[in-house]
């Protein structure tokens, strides 16, 4: 693991690994070799200091970091359970991503704006949105419920790669308004995978971004695969590299140090905010699950490599760090451990308990204004129902 | 004769394909060490190995188009496009190339490539995920969109594609995929264009295509054991080129017709249908043409909201009666 972090993080800077054979017939190689990226926290729990980037926690934030992190961790565990279980449809695990999110999450301040993928739950976490929320997705009775503009965190989006361009054209509204250039100005993020870096949306994201200087950082959570596909399938170029070709800073960190995370997501969100235009993150971070409940990772890759990651968790290291510095005694993780207890507990009975939305919901938010054809068709459907009147329906 | 599944027929077929032309390979995103989202590739990278059977980075516009520029040089790509719904993203190499660059090359260069995508709710996939857009193809000249209701014509259909000297799209469905029967042992193409009567009647016709068709079989049984009515089932199989003959010829013969599709009803292939209809059986018809179609909705999540929405056999029956109610009032 790269102890010393990169004395130069910034676009264009850091070394090109060159693509050691040109054939894309051959078998890909196993775990790509450890990269080069700014690191505040070893995975041994280790302080380490970076020219560029630092953070300044008071021993309460640091806690509080962990207890995110655990919360979220447990929230997907339980989520995963309820999958299993049947109670949901589907879920989209953040198992070993939960520092990149902590840290980008934590990182926004209340103006900013996040554009998510389906799998950001640690920075739905972050923005206060209820952790039941998602689920209705995941369970099959909505396409989502919260309201983004409450707590400035859009709606999960399930096509790969599509909401970067949105967020790029919120970054522009928010330059047209005029609402960059200060201390309170504002931001976007917005986050997208490796396999997403080979969306033609992602690539027209950056170029916007670029071209119009756009208050927006683009937050790749490069966890090695797309479904089964390994990086090396994407790029064989580090992805934060591209930046320089969009002309705008790119910046790798170690995406399962939660330190990091936040020391580079907020510096490149107060830059854009400051009107200093797009930065690209790339969080070098791991899938510890699979890509959903519908698949089964051992069948595209090795134990092995899953062990290597393990050493890398991105809360282990935390708590070794607050045990070292007395940050934290066996209360406070008693505490922690209770509280995760709690919301799960409550996630779960959110959960079974949802109940079916109503028929009448199909003809609804169709157009804003309502139209003939939807209302003819509710009259129709209302209607056939209420035939069965009696029938038991 | 073996009984197959139409997942294992279009496999088959690929198989086949991949056996007997050199210049036949496959590309798209997860289709070789993951064997597709739907397991049509299912060991396919191991017996052809990774030059025949290519993972692609994850970007449909891409691998589409370098489909369209592999197949202008004489090879036979067969892209698979996870779902339908992500064929929206490859719209332009589609619609712009694919369908376009034989007639604006002046005939000297062709485009034999195929696309196999699904489509179809019922799956509980979301609204950006269960759409049948197939008509977006269908309508475009240039293109082939064959759309297979049973294992024998998935393989059948799927071998004449591959074969075909014009890019074409292989409608898969997502219901359909586990569905079982029997397919021929050898290995003939069916006729790209042609309609198949699946069941022959003289009371009524029902046109259909894809999850459709076979809906509209069960639904021909049902009203033959429910209400003594004998229907007829023209399974379109081909959108473009449509078989406008035998839907005609089947109507001068019932005099009335229902139209089942999957997708929205609003400018949607029955509205093709019904049209044909119109044009050559006016005189015969006895009854307005009527359509059973998706709600014009965005497909819901909730499963009972995405089944509500979606057309049943119920919904055809109830317009199947309704039809012949019509009829009888005339006659």
């Amino acid at each position: 693991m790269g102890d010393k972090p990169s004395t130069r993080p910034r676009s264009g800077t850091g070394r090109t690994r060159r693509a050691s054979k040109r054939d894309d017939e051959v078998a890909l190689q196993g775990p790509t070799p450890d990269p080069e990226f700014v690191q505040l926290l070893s995975p041994d729990g280790e302080r380490v200091d970076h020219p560029d980037y630092s953070v300044d926690f008071t021993d309460e934030e640091y806690r509080g970091l962990y207890r995110d992190l655990v919360i979220v961790r447990r929230l997907d565990l339980e989520s995963t359970a309820l999958q299993r279980q049947g109670h949901l449809a589907i879920w989209a695990s953040l198992e070993g991503q939960e520092a990149a999110q902590i840290g980008s999450g934590r990182a926004l301040r209340k103006q900013d704006m996040a554009f998510p993928t389906y799998r950001e739950h640690g920075v739905l976490w972050c923005r206060g949105v209820d952790p039941t929320a998602p689920h209705g997705l995941f369970r099959g009775a909505d396409h989502g419920d919260w309201d983004p503009s409450e707590h400035n965190f859009n709606l999960y989006t399930l096509v790969i790669g599509a909401q970067t361009l949105h967020a790029v054209g919120y970054a522009m509204g928010i330059g047209y308004d005029g609402k960059v250039g200060t201390d309170d100005g504002e931001a976007v993020i917005a986050y997208f995978g490796d396999g997403a870096s080979s969306q033609g949306d992602v690539h027209e994201a950056c170029v916007f971004a670029g071209v119009y200087h756009a208050p927006v950082v683009l937050f790749c959570q490069n966890n090695q695969y797309a479904i089964s596909e390994p990086v090396e399938r994407q790029t064989r170029t580090p992805i934060y590299q591209r930046a320089a070709g969009y002309g705008f800073p790119g910046v790798r960190v170690d995406g399962n140090d939660v330190l990091a995370c936040y020391a580079v997501t907020r510096h490149a969100l107060d830059a854009a905010r400051h009107g200093q235009g797009p930065t690209l993150v790339e969080a070098y971070t791991y899938r510890m699950g699979p890509h959903t409940t519908t698949d089964d990772p051992t069948r595209y890759r090795n134990g092995s490599e899953v062990e290597t990651w393990k050493q890398r968790d991105p809360i282990a290291r935390v708590r070794t760090f607050l045990e070292k510095q007395k940050i934290a005694d066996d209360a406070f993780f008693a505490a922690v451990d209770a509280d995760a207890d709690r919301i799960t507990g409550r996630l779960r009975e959110y959960v079974i308990d949802m109940p079916d939305p109503t028929p009448e919901m199909l003809f609804e938010h169709v157009y804003a204004e309502g139209s003939p054809l939807q209302d003819a068709e509710r009259a129709w459907f209302r209607d056939y129902q209420a035939s069965f009147a009696g029938e038991g329906h | 004769m073996t009984v197959r599944s139409y997942r294992e027929a279009l496999h088959d077929a690929l198989r086949t394909e991949l056996r007997r032309d050199e210049s036949v390979f496959l590309l798209g995103e997860e289709i070789g060490r993951f064997e597709g989202s739907y397991k049509i590739t299912a060991g396919l990278l191991d017996e052809f190995g990774p030059k025949r059977v290519r993972d692609t980075p994850i970007a449909e516009e891409g691998f589409t188009g370098a489909a369209v520029g592999a197949a202008m040089l004489g090879l036979r790509p067969v892209v698979e496009i996870m779902t339908i719904n992500f064929s929206l993203l490859a719209l332009d190499q589609i619609v712009n190339h694919a369908a376009k660059v034989y007639g604006m090359f002046g005939g000297q260069a062709r485009v034999p490539m195929v696309i196999r995508t699904p489509g179809g709710g019922g799956q509980q996939l979301g609204a950006t995920h269960s759409q049948n857009v197939e008509l977006y193809y269908a309508f475009v000249p240039g293109m082939k969109v064959v759309a297979p209701s049973d294992p024998a014509d998935a393989k059948a259909l799927l071998l004449a594609a591959i074969r075909d000297d014009d890019p074409v799209l292989v409608l898969e469905n997502l219901a359909l995929y586990n569905t079982r029967g029997e397919v021929p042992d050898h290995d003939e193409p069916a006729p790209i264009g042609t309609a198949r009567i699946t069941r022959t009647g003289t009371d009524i016709t029902l046109v259909a295509y894809s999850r459709m068709a076979a809906v509209a079989l069960q639904v021909a049984e049902r009203l033959a054991e429910t209400d003594g009515i004998d229907a007829e089932v023209v399974d379109l199989r081909s959108l473009r080129p449509l078989d406008r003959d035998t839907v005609v010829a089947s109507v001068r013969k019932t005099n009335c017709a229902v139209v089942l599709e999957d997708d929205w009803l609003t400018y949607g292939i029955g509205a093709e249908v019904a049209a044909t209809i119109s044009d050559g059986a006016f005189d015969w018809l006895d009854a307005p043409v009527r359509r059973v179609a998706m709600a014009e909705v965005p497909l819901p999540y909730a499963k009972p909201l995405e089944t509500a929405a979606l057309p049943s056999a119920d919904d055809a029956i109830a317009a199947v009666r309704q039809t012949l109610d019509a009829v009888a009032r005339r006659r």
